[in-house]
């Protein structure tokens, strides 16, 4: 629990990349959950978790207005938790994925409030706004940002210190064979990502075709390897 | 003040450009349900309109910040034309209602054309690549470094090319947006994406599972068969919350058993 500030600043910092500031995607979790990882000294891990949720994330992408899950700071929670048991234990993956999934659900409502919270305080300063008060617009999208850092700074708090333990305890009493879990949360995730893939670009003139040769690439290389 | 046509040669000073280009990168800080970008777009103009006569306690500067700053829509890097060319067309001194009719045509296109070109495209495309990267091996920093590399190479060029094309063209910018990559971009990069997803799916759960591959022709299977269940299930429930919950049984089993 020594970890929790650090942890929860550096949720905060990815939460704002995700919409508000610069969105340079450090908020993706093939780099969050590393940087979670990294954290604690264990980046390998955090990459073997990122590389899981960036699969599952595939199918939430940022389009407007519509409701989608904060991947910024869930992936660093997923990082840390799957870092912090360095020795991989049966399920620790399936578990540090489950608690990442849960905080990004989380954090998809958390970024809703905070927009009904911006539209709030846009509305209690609609008179300034209309005369052209330059420092309603500018104070307007400063505490914007500032909510939005707090946001990530309390989820990932929050998610952290209530996930870890939980994810400690059932990891302790797990049962299933470790690379079966492994297998089964790999594959949810891929599926996942197969069907986010088909709905992009199965539009797209040839794409299944060009799926397919890929596909014959992939398999070759893998089994090449 | 100039009107449009003899205002071609005007020049934004590289401090106003800079400050623009650092505010564009937090254009969705105030973000909200009712006026979506519009804040965010007056506060990314704001620098230029202090070049308005009486600077910034004028009324030329007030009206101006006050115009820009309601409801705009648009992709947050393509906001990045219509910043340009608001901020040309305010110092160029033209009529206001010409102004919002720019605005309100310009919302459609730089929303639709951005969702496509970035969020469908450049970022899964970018995304999968760094997957395939990783599924072969590759070291943490490689994979983390050639994701945010290549993803922000795109991004950065879309929202400098944006300012400057915005800036450039004023209210004429509509033309631009017949560019070659905004038209024809989504679809080249969609075939690109294709084949990197049927790349990087084995090779990532190649790397994930690890050595022994017994099992990887059972899961393989199974992907393909959970694909399928996710693409016919698209209308009912997204993929992401089934797979928490199907992880979430999967712990419940384990952990009970």
């Amino acid at each position: 629990m020594l970890q929790l500030l650090p942890v929860a600043i550096l949720g905060a910092v990815l939460g704002l990349d995700v919409v508000s500031f610069p969105q340079a995607m450090i908020s993706r979790p093939v780099v969050a959950a590393t940087l979670g990882g990294t954290l604690i000294g264990e980046s390998s891990s955090g990459l073997l978790v990122g590389a899981i949720l960036e699969l599952i994330a595939l199918e939430t992408l940022p389009f407007g207005a519509s409701r989608y899950p904060e991947w910024g700071s869930a992936a660093v929670v997923g990082g840390v938790i799957f870092g912090s048991h360095a020795a991989h234990p049966a399920g620790a993956m399936t578990l540090a994925v489950l608690s990442a999934l849960a905080t990004t659900w989380v954090g998809g409502w958390t970024m809703v409030q905070l927009r009904k919270l911006n539209a709030r305080w846009a509305g209690k300063r609609r008179d300034a706004l209309e005369a052209g008060a330059r420092g309603s617009v500018v104070s307007l999208q400063l505490i914007g940002m500032t909510a939005d850092l707090a946001r990530g700074f309390v989820l990932t708090a929050i998610a952290y210190a209530l996930l870890a333990p939980l994810a400690a305890f059932c990891i302790g009493r797990w049962s299933i064979d470790a690379r079966l879990s492994r297998s089964m949360v790999v594959g949810v995730a891929a599926s996942v990502a197969g069907g986010a893939a088909w709905k992009l670009f199965h539009s797209t003139n040839g794409a299944r075709w060009l799926f397919l040769g890929g596909l014959a690439v992939g398999l070759f290389m893998l089994f090449a390897q | 003040m100039s009107g449009p046509s003899g205002s071609s040669a005007r020049r934004l000073p590289l401090g106003t450009r800079a400050a623009i280009f650092l505010r564009l990168l937090a254009i969705q800080g105030s973000w909200n349900y009712e006026s979506l970008l519009g804040n965010g777009v007056g506060f990314c103009i704001e620098p230029a309109l202090r070049l308005l006569p009486g600077g910034v306690h004028g009324p030329a500067f007030k009206s101006a910040l006050a115009r820009e700053s309601r409801y705009f829509n648009a992709h947050p890097y393509l906001a990045a034309i219509a910043v340009g060319a608001l901020a040309r067309a305010e110092l160029d001194g033209e009529a206001p209602e010409r102004i919002e009719r720019f605005r309100t045509a310009l919302c459609g296109p730089l929303g639709s054309v951005g969702d496509r070109l970035v969020w469908a495209g450049w970022l899964p495309l970018c995304s999968l690549a760094s997957l395939a990267i990783f599924g072969l091996g590759a070291s943490t920093v490689t994979v983390v470094a050639f994701f945010l590399v290549a993803y922000n190479a795109g991004h950065f060029a879309l929202r400098v090319w944006g300012l400057e094309t915005g800036w450039r063209h004023g209210l004429r910018v509509a033309a631009s947006l017949g560019n070659p990559v905004l038209r024809r971009g989504p679809q080249e990069i969609g075939r690109l994406a294709a084949v990197a997803t049927g790349v990087a799916i084995p090779l990532a759960l190649g790397r994930v599972i690890g050595p022994g591959r017994s099992l990887m022709g059972i899961v393989l299977v199974a992907v393909t068969l959970g694909s399928i269940a996710i693409v016919r299930l698209q209308r009912r429930i997204e993929g992401w919350r089934l797979s928490l919950f199907v992880l979430a049984l999967f712990v419940l089993i384990s952990v009970i058993h």
